[in-house]
């Protein structure tokens, strides 16, 4: 829509033709500039120019929708009501269904937590065949620590879905839908990014998930130059939003953590009197751990799973709705049942 | 008043500075034949110049000392009637002198995952509760720019609103008219949504609200989540940032004094480097914090989640705990832990 031509949006000749003479093409050129300035470029009077904006701006506008009609539409249109369960009923709960389409989750923990394993039952999930609740699709895996294990996935399968594992070929055509790239540099991430747009709707892809975003900077820049780091991640993130909106289906991202910097921003300035509070002190000798990446991917990241130890194993959403343990039914570690009582 | 101060274009400023007239009084009992005779253009060209002039002279009212000012009695009878969108926590609308204000421009910022969505989806739910039941009855507009509004999330907060008002109003006989009134389904119908891909998209949409607001009518709420995301991607011309952010900032203002209703922009946080220390403030930049009426930050205070009010012109500078349920925005009741990990 920003990218649409003045020329074609119906504008009387003369206003169009002096847009054009001043090389403002796009409706991105001319909401560039304030009225004044547009009223000084194409010398014209005011009130011409401020209906020339308005007819530019009504045709750049996204339509407007009614929040009734999105959740219709995805009621509609989605696979499972636009959520994929995840098949822990206390998440799910949570989750309104399971992990939403069309938007960006992230699992974020420690190392070891799990969050692999997570990826692995998720990507199983999506190639599973709508009868038994998954996606009946692809899942693609990028893979940037080498971590994806065929041998554990096989295994996840025949232990969490036997009746499917054991009919003839099956895993070989599940196992056969998951794609698994494993790009060592971002600009080789960002080519198979753009590839993974072209194809996805004929090859039926139904899951993106990236294990992990935080590899791929630790390997390009030192942690120090914080502001560069974040920024090479401003294209990545605009597109996964968008890849994942206009195709409807699930993006999922880990990130690792790692323990606070003395640097590390975490209050405000008017709340420097905490500083000096012994609460404070205590807080910060238990190293806090941060998620890696900075704010701006925490920003635009849509949902945010927490996975920590404690004296159990809980899962909390982000908005703080904690999972306790009774209503998570399994968790499987290293090929070991762990039942939570 | 000098000419330059109006709104004419460069090629007309230039024959009518080149003629002579300089200021508004020159064109006293001038006649557009008389004008296009002098400044050598048509007679439609003279007869808009003039049309200009007299509406810029029209400005001053006979009794006014300035042109389009109100007395301070006047804004202070307005004020009082002025109506408050509640927040759902008694703490929160305690600092805000009784909830989101309207003609008034409130920003909201905090790290993520505090709450500002859900703050946001919360206050596009109360806008519409009854008058009769202390809301506004309005409609709401949301203007998605990240992606992060979930129609289930609303649906869950609208639902706890309507059982809200169900509970208060059980005492009285008035049951069965409120549940034919109060239905779900019907509070998602007024949430306008918009899902803004791009900052062009962004400056579009705020241009095009107000031929939108006056079809609508009764549209009470306009929720930008978040004003940030586009801007911070991909602007590299900092100073055409700035500009047209102000340029934003001033049709959001006069949308909200137009149609008497209340802005509420979202933000995000960002470092800043102060006397060696990095300390946390909301992103955009110094001259964007100019632009907002009131300025709400919510943080983590220990485990628990605190708004706090930043800027105000009326108020105190204060803060109140709030808590994020799955009733939506409410007060703190029980403990909400935090995480180890952000």
């Amino acid at each position: 829509m920003a990218g649409k031509p003045i020329s074609q949006m119906g504008l009387p000749n003369s206003i169009a033709n002096l847009f054009q003479a001043r090389n403002i093409l796009t409706a991105k050129d001319a909401l560039s500039l304030t009225e004044f300035e547009l009223m000084e470029l194409l010398d014209v009077a005011m009130d011409v120019v401020t209906s020339a904006i308005s007819h530019i701006s009504e045709i750049a506008c996204p339509p407007c929708q009614t929040a009734l009609s999105l959740m219709e539409n995805h009621v509609k249109n989605d696979y499972l009501g636009g959520h994929l369960p995840t098949r822990l009923k206390g998440l799910d709960d949570a989750l309104c269904g399971g992990i939403p389409f069309g938007a960006l989750t992230e699992l974020v923990g420690p190392a070891g937590i799990g969050k692999t394993q997570f990826c692995l039952k998720l990507s199983l999930l999506a190639a599973l065949p709508t009868s038994y609740g998954g996606l009946d699709g692809c899942a693609i895996y990028i893979d940037t620590e080498s971590k994806f294990n065929s041998r554990r996935l096989i295994e996840i399968a025949e232990n969490s879905f036997p009746e499917i594992f054991h009919l003839k070929g099956m895993a070989q055509k599940l196992a056969g839908r998951i794609v698994v790239l494993r790009p060592t540099s971002l600009t080789e991430f960002t080519e198979s990014l753009q590839q993974i747009k072209l194809s996805l709707l004929q090859h039926r892809v139904k899951l993106l998930l990236i294990d992990s975003m935080a590899a791929l900077l630790s390997n390009e820049c030192e942690w120090d130059q914080k502001a560069s780091r974040q920024d090479s991640l401003g294209w990545h993130m605009s597109f996964l939003k968008s890849l994942s909106e206009f195709s409807r289906i699930p993006v999922v991202v880990t990130n690792q953590v790692r323990a606070q910097s003395s640097d590390y921003a975490s209050s405000y300035p008017f709340q420097v009197h905490v500083r000096d509070q012994s609460i404070r002190n205590s807080e910060r000798s238990e190293s806090h751990l941060v998620g890696a990446l900075g704010f701006n991917w925490a920003h635009a990241v849509n949902i945010r799973l927490i996975l920590e130890a404690h004296s159990g194993i809980t899962l909390e959403t982000d908005n703080g709705i904690e999972v306790a343990g009774p209503d998570i039914n399994t968790i499987r570690c290293q090929g070991m049942v762990l039942r939570i009582p | 008043m000098e000419i330059w101060s109006l709104p004419f274009s460069p090629s007309q400023r230039a024959k009518l500075l080149s003629a002579g007239y300089t200021y508004l009084h020159s064109f006293s009992h001038l006649s557009p034949s008389a004008l296009a005779a002098d400044l050598d253009v048509s007679p439609q060209e003279a007869s808009d110049v003039l049309r200009v002039v007299t509406q810029a002279g029209m400005m001053r009212k006979p009794d006014s000392i300035v042109a389009g000012a109100q007395t301070a009695w006047d804004i202070l009878c307005e004020d009082r009637t002025m109506n408050h969108i509640t927040t759902s926590c008694e703490d929160l609308d305690g600092i805000l002198g009784g909830g989101i204000s309207c003609k008034e421009i409130t920003e909201v910022g905090g790290v993520p995952g505090i709450g500002k969505t859900q703050l946001g989806i919360q206050l596009a739910v109360n806008v519409q509760i009854p008058v009769e039941y202390g809301g506004l009855g309005g409609k709401a507009i949301y203007v998605d720019t990240e992606g992060s509004f979930m129609v289930e999330r609303a649906f869950q907060i609208a639902e706890s609103c309507i059982q809200d008002i169900m509970d208060k109003v059980l005492q009285t006989d008035d049951v069965g008219v409120c549940q034919e009134n109060l239905h779900v389904n019907a509070i998602l119908a007024n949430i306008f949504y918009f899902r803004i891909c791009s900052y062009t998209e962004q400056i579009a949409v705020v241009n095009y609200l107000e031929k939108f607001i006056s079809a609508q009518k009764d549209v009470k709420i306009i929720i930008i989540d978040s004003v940030t995301f586009h801007f911070r991607q991909d602007f590299d011309d900092l100073a055409l940032r700035t500009r047209v952010l102000s340029a934003l900032a001033q049709k959001m203002m006069k949308l909200a004094k137009k149609f008497n209703l209340a802005v509420v922009l979202l933000n995000q946080v960002t470092t800043k480097c102060t006397d060696g220390s990095f300390q946390l403030t909301l992103a955009l930049g110094e001259s964007w914090s100019h632009a907002c009426t009131n300025r709400i930050i919510l943080y983590w205070k220990g485990n628990e989640r605190c708004a706090y009010l930043d800027k105000s012109p009326s108020l105190p500078l204060s803060a109140a705990p709030f808590s994020v349920t799955t009733k939506g925005i409410r007060s703190v009741a029980s403990s909400c832990k935090r995480m180890r990990t952000t």
